[in-house]
């Protein structure tokens, strides 16, 4: 299985300069239907931890700061 | 793992459409129940229309089109085997709804006069309603739930229901996602809305998640209330849909038909009537497909700009916006080049076919107590609205049954087993991953099941899912995530071999490509014009049963019933 921390390129990435997940904010993962997001504790900023993307959007419209950009999963692109 | 212990009047099961609604009209009817909606997801974005809807695919608005003639399109549309009642309860409601939703701020086309703005896209009635502005839908359910003051619980997957001594629902048992804490909810009533069997099949991507439905609808309603002794209906009439090649999203021929569009072969000519989705439409498809005039695509190339403008707005905006930034990626462009087409894989889905847990027209299964709605329940060719209606119809049905039942002892030792059941690949140490039993199933569904139907292969397929099923034992889970995958691939077992089961009943073809039988072509009225049903039998095995048709309420004219069997454009024979 690829996981999401496989080196390959997933559909979901957040730009980290502008998640600001360190203030609190759980939207992203909050809304994914599939529970693919979560917040790396450490560097306290949203990833993608699990590659199973219905590039549906919602982490992405719902970002209030423009964070997260969702592009179509490679096997099927 | 703690156990968390939970009371309740009435759990809705799935908060995607039909569960907000139930949920919300329940304590309507009676502000006093305690309503719980539970949801794998989370509410605010979960189900079917988690980014919205582009249109009512369904509506029956005076002036336009009236219930009678509805209920007569989908009987034909459906081969004959329909519960009129049912779909008429559907029919009779769904103006109603429609208004209520615009009174809650959903945002219908209307034209200048300020009547709905009903297009024409099925075969004989007009009942296509355009939602340009329609990707609020969930914002607009929530807002409803939290004034009905429904309690809501986000992230625990449903797993099994509790009954009692006379086989009627007692309780809901599931776990969280993210903690494994294991959920005990005694309760008088639930509404199963857990959408679609949407993962039964294997995309051709073979992206696992790339489905047609939102991939979180894995089926696990349809196996609850399979272990819970409820039956299924007509499983055989699989959902397959026609959609964007890859992306496997709908093309969308609803919202670009009335504007022109269609759908066509690798000629460019039109070669279906009507691109309404039934089971002969995709027949026509397939045949498309398999010919030399193949593959098949939607053609909007000679559209004006203008047009190609408004319906590039509408479907890269809504229900499945990343549309867009696959025909970039791809280089497609509506104005320059047909879009390549292709037929999906297969599931359960009433919403646009018309298999599910039976139901009857007061949204009421075989077990007491036990109410289904949406995408899940046997109501044909439901769509949103129809989850709405039947949301609507089960949220009330519900609450009073509650009002005349007492709630019911949990019987301790199913608890004990059901989360025995649950916990054990978090047990284990070693074993197969939940993605590799998922995987070889959906493979095995894709290899054996997938129509054009031939016994002898349904027959292997059985064999290599009671393998699957062995294998499954040794799934291993290392975290909540994947213990959530582990239980999504017991569904998804259950329903391929419901699947098999249903389709080997039913020795005859009916519902065109959904369910085209090779050893059996034609259609055997004499025979199989019923229902079938699967449940539980007395042996712990799935039995089949026949369903005799209920009587007519609206009649059908020979002359009519089958308009959906020429849907083929007749061409003339070219001069030599
Ligand atoms: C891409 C697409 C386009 C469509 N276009 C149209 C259209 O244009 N017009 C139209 O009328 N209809 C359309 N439909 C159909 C319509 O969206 C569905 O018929 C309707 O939304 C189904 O509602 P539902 O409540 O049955 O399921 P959903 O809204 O999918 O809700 C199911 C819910 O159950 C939850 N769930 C599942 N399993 C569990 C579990 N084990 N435990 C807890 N919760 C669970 C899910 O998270 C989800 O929230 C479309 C469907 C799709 C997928």
């Amino acid at each position: 299985m690829s996981i999401a921390t496989t080196l390959t390129q997933v559909p979901v990435k957040v730009h980290e300069d502008k998640c600001i997940a360190e203030k609190g904010c759980t939207v992203c993962v909050d809304v994914c239907p599939l529970d693919v997001l979560a917040i790396d504790l450490v560097k306290k900023k949203a990833f993608m931890q699990f590659d199973e993307c219905w590039y549906c959007l919602p982490c992405e419209t719902d970002c209030p700061t423009g964070a997260v950009e969702v592009s179509i999963p490679y096997l099927l692109r | 793992m703690n156990r968390i212990d939970m009371e309740f009047d009435l759990v809705v099961i799935g908060g995607g459409t039909g569960g907000p609604m139930a949920a919300v009209k329940a304590k309507e009817k009676n502000p006093n129940l305690k309503v719980l909606l539970i949801d794998k997801a989370h509410v605010k974005r979960s189900g079917a229309i988690s980014m919205g809807m582009d249109g009512l695919n369904n509506a029956v608005i005076p002036g336009h089109a009236t219930p009678e003639q509805y209920v007569k399109e989908i009987t034909i549309a459906n081969d004959g085997i329909v519960d009129q009642e049912a779909v008429m309860a559907y029919a009779a409601n769904s103006f109603d709804m429609i208004q209520e939703l615009d009174r809650w701020g959903v945002k219908f086309e209307k034209d200048e006069t300020g009547d709905y703005a009903v297009r024409k896209v099925h075969h004989l009635g007009s009942y296509v309603l355009p939602m340009p502005e329609g990707h609020h839908m969930k914002k607009i359910l929530y807002r409803q739930l939290k004034r009905a003051r429904v309690e809501i619980t986000n992230r625990v997957v449903v797993t099994r229901l509790l009954t009692g001594a006379k086989g009627e629902v007692t309780g809901v048992m599931g776990f969280d996602c993210r903690t494994a804490d294991f959920y005990v909810i005694r309760c008088k009533a639930a509404v199963i809305t857990t959408g679609a069997a949407g993962r039964i099949g294997l995309p051709a991507s073979g992206y696992l998640m790339g489905t047609y439905e939102n991939p979180t609808n894995s089926g696990d309603g349809h196996a609850m209330a399979y272990h819970a002794g409820a039956a299924l209906a007509n499983l055989e009439c699989f959902q397959i849909n026609p959609l964007i090649k890859d992306y496997n999203g709908p093309a969308c021929a609803y919202v670009t038909g009335p504007f022109g569009g269609y759908t066509a072969n690798a000629k460019g000519e039109r070669f279906i009537e009507c691109d309404y989705w039934s089971g002969q439409m995709m027949l026509e498809f397939y045949r498309e497909l398999q010919s030399g005039n193949g593959p098949v695509f939607l053609k909007l190339d000679h559209l004006a700009e203008e047009t190609i403008g408004e319906i590039e707005h509408i479907l890269h905006t809504n229900e499945r916006p990343s549309r867009g930034r696959f025909h970039e990626k791809r280089g497609n462009d509506y104005r320059k080049q047909m879009i390549e087409m292709h037929i999906s894989e297969i599931g359960f889905c009433s919403g646009h076919s018309a298999s599910g847990i039976w139901t009857n027209a007061r949204g009421e299964t075989s077990v007491p107590g036990l109410y289904a709605a949406g995408d899940c329940a046997s109501v044909p060719h439901n769509y949103m609205l129809g989850a709405f209606v039947y949301g609507r119809i089960c949220g009330y049905n519900a609450a009073e049954y509650c009002g005349s039942t007492a709630a019911a002892a949990i019987d301790e030792s199913a608890v004990a087993a059901e989360r025995a059941r649950v916990f054990a690949p978090l047990e284990r140490s070693e074993g197969l991953t939940p993605f590799q039993i998922e995987y070889k199933t959906r493979r095995l569904v894709n290899d054996y099941l997938q129509p054009p139907k031939i016994t002898h292969k349904y027959e292997i397929g059985l064999r290599r899912f009671d393998e699957v099923r062995e294998d499954a034992a040794a799934m291993v889970a290392t975290n909540p995530h994947e213990l959530m995958r582990a239980m999504e691939a017991y569904s998804i077992i259950d329903c391929a071999e419901m699947a098999a089961r249903s389709s080997m009943f039913r020795a005859e073809s009916r519902w065109g490509l959904y369910h085209y039988c090779v050893d059996h072509p034609e259609r055997d009225d004499a025979n199989w014009f019923c229902h079938t049903l699967l449940s539980k039998g007395g042996d712990g095995q799935m039995a089949m049963s026949k369903k005799p048709v209920e009587p007519y309420i609206v009649p059908i004219d020979e002359e009519e019933r089958d308009a959906y069997q020429r849907l083929r454009v007749e061409r003339k024979a070219e001069a030599a």
